[in-house]
């Protein structure tokens, strides 16, 4: 799409947003441009084949709603590329159930069959009641068994694919925080598209919102009716993740085009990472047989320490 | 003596989930609201009657502002 400026306006409709570079543009124009944007990185990084049976993590907030909303359009216009939704229910209370009526609304309304499964049913414990028990992050033990059963499903749906919310946001945060905490192998895990294709237990995960701001998918989330009125969750507040992107947001206020230099120049050094850190056969855990780089996956250890404490 | 006139801004935070009401000076804009309230534009949208408005859009007396965060859910 190419928009013409009229002194940094696109036309002369009301502008929505202001983009990095200084355009300003109405709604229609922002629309365009978001979803270009969209179909650009998935053509740029061949994220979704011409046959798919593509599965969609949501959660109900507006980076999986928008996911969902665009590839839906794609999906009406190849009718070969199937769309499933996956939504968790880590059991946050008066968090998660408020999100997945949002999901479940959305779904029912376009025509999405959404496939909820939830940590107390397939694990035994909410998030809340295992943070009760152990005293740990609450966003590393969530995120472990999140990964694993959106990988575990995805399997058992038989996805092609998994397409999740990360945004440009996300991405640039999960970059510094490896640089900080000098664990540039999970860097090499990055990118738009992860997980390894070649083998049966991973399901390899697709970001279409990779090259969006947050500010512009809230935009397009706030004109196209997917803004929700519920908060960040409250676990994740104070976390190291949290503080990393205030930092972000202080520097993209001051330097506009910080986080965009960030991605852009990592993905110039991806492929040497990915080349270094190029994984060995994949194992799988002793005990559930889910993929695993040690003996037992983290979601077992988790388990096994609920459970001791539990009996205890 | 000249006065200088100011405006009076309701306004809902989304994150906070709150009201305030916001005293500027009279040409005040959506830029100036969120520096008083010091809240880094970067990090929201700003809506006026469900409309969204940019940092330079100047601000009315008794505009009913909301402040809605960007910030992903997890």
């Amino acid at each position: 799409m190419q928009i013409k400026l009229n002194n940094q306006n696109c036309c002369g409709e009301k502008p929505v947003i202001q983009l990095t570079a200084g355009e300003k543009l109405c709604r229609g124009h922002f629309n365009e441009y978001f979803e270009s944007k969209v179909f650009k990185t998935i053509r740029q990084f061949d994220l979704i084949g011409k046959e798919e049976n593509l599965g969609v993590a949501l959660s109900g907030g507006k980076d999986s709603l928008t996911v969902l909303t665009i590839l839906n359009k794609l999906s009406t216009q190849n009718p070969k590329i199937k769309i499933h939704a996956i939504a968790i229910d880590e059991g946050i209370a008066g968090y998660r159930d408020k999100t997945l009526a949002t999901a479940q609304k959305f779904c029912d309304e376009n025509g999405v069959k959404l496939n909820i499964f939830s940590y107390k049913e397939e694990f035994g414990f909410t998030l809340d009641e295992m943070l009760k028990i152990l005293n740990v992050k609450p966003c590393s033990i969530c995120g472990v068994f999140r990964r694993y059963l959106l990988n575990k499903k995805s399997r058992e749906l038989k996805l092609t694919k998994l397409a999740t919310g990360h945004n440009l946001d996300d991405e640039c945060q999960s970059i510094i925080m490896n640089q900080m905490k000098n664990n540039i192998e999970a860097s090499a895990r990055l990118g738009p598209k992860v997980g390894v294709i070649s083998d049966e237990k991973f399901a390899q995960r697709i970001k279409p919102l990779y090259l969006c701001m947050e500010k512009e998918v809230t935009t397009y989330a706030f004109i196209n009716g997917l803004l929700d009125n519920f908060n960040e969750c409250p676990n994740a507040a104070h976390s190291f993740r949290a503080q990393v992107r205030d930092m972000l947001n202080d520097m993209e206020q001051k330097f506009a085009g910080t986080k965009y230099g960030i991605v852009n120049s990592f993905l110039e050094t991806l492929p040497i990472l990915k080349e270094k850190f190029r994984g060995e056969m994949v194992q799988v855990c002793a005990k559930c047989s889910e993929p695993s780089s040690n003996d037992l996956c983290s979601a077992c250890v988790y388990l096994e320490k609920l459970r001791k404490s539990v009996m205890h | 003596m000249l006065l200088m006139k100011t405006i009076k801004i309701n306004v809902f935070i989304d994150r906070e989930n709150k009201n305030a009401e916001v005293e500027l000076g009279g040409s005040s804009s959506v830029s100036d609201l969120l520096n008083k309230l010091k809240i880094n534009p970067v990090t929201v949208i700003v809506s006026r009657n469900n409309e969204l408005i940019l940092e330079d859009e100047k601000l009315n007396d008794k505009d009913e502002i909301k402040i809605l965060s960007v910030i992903s859910g997890g």
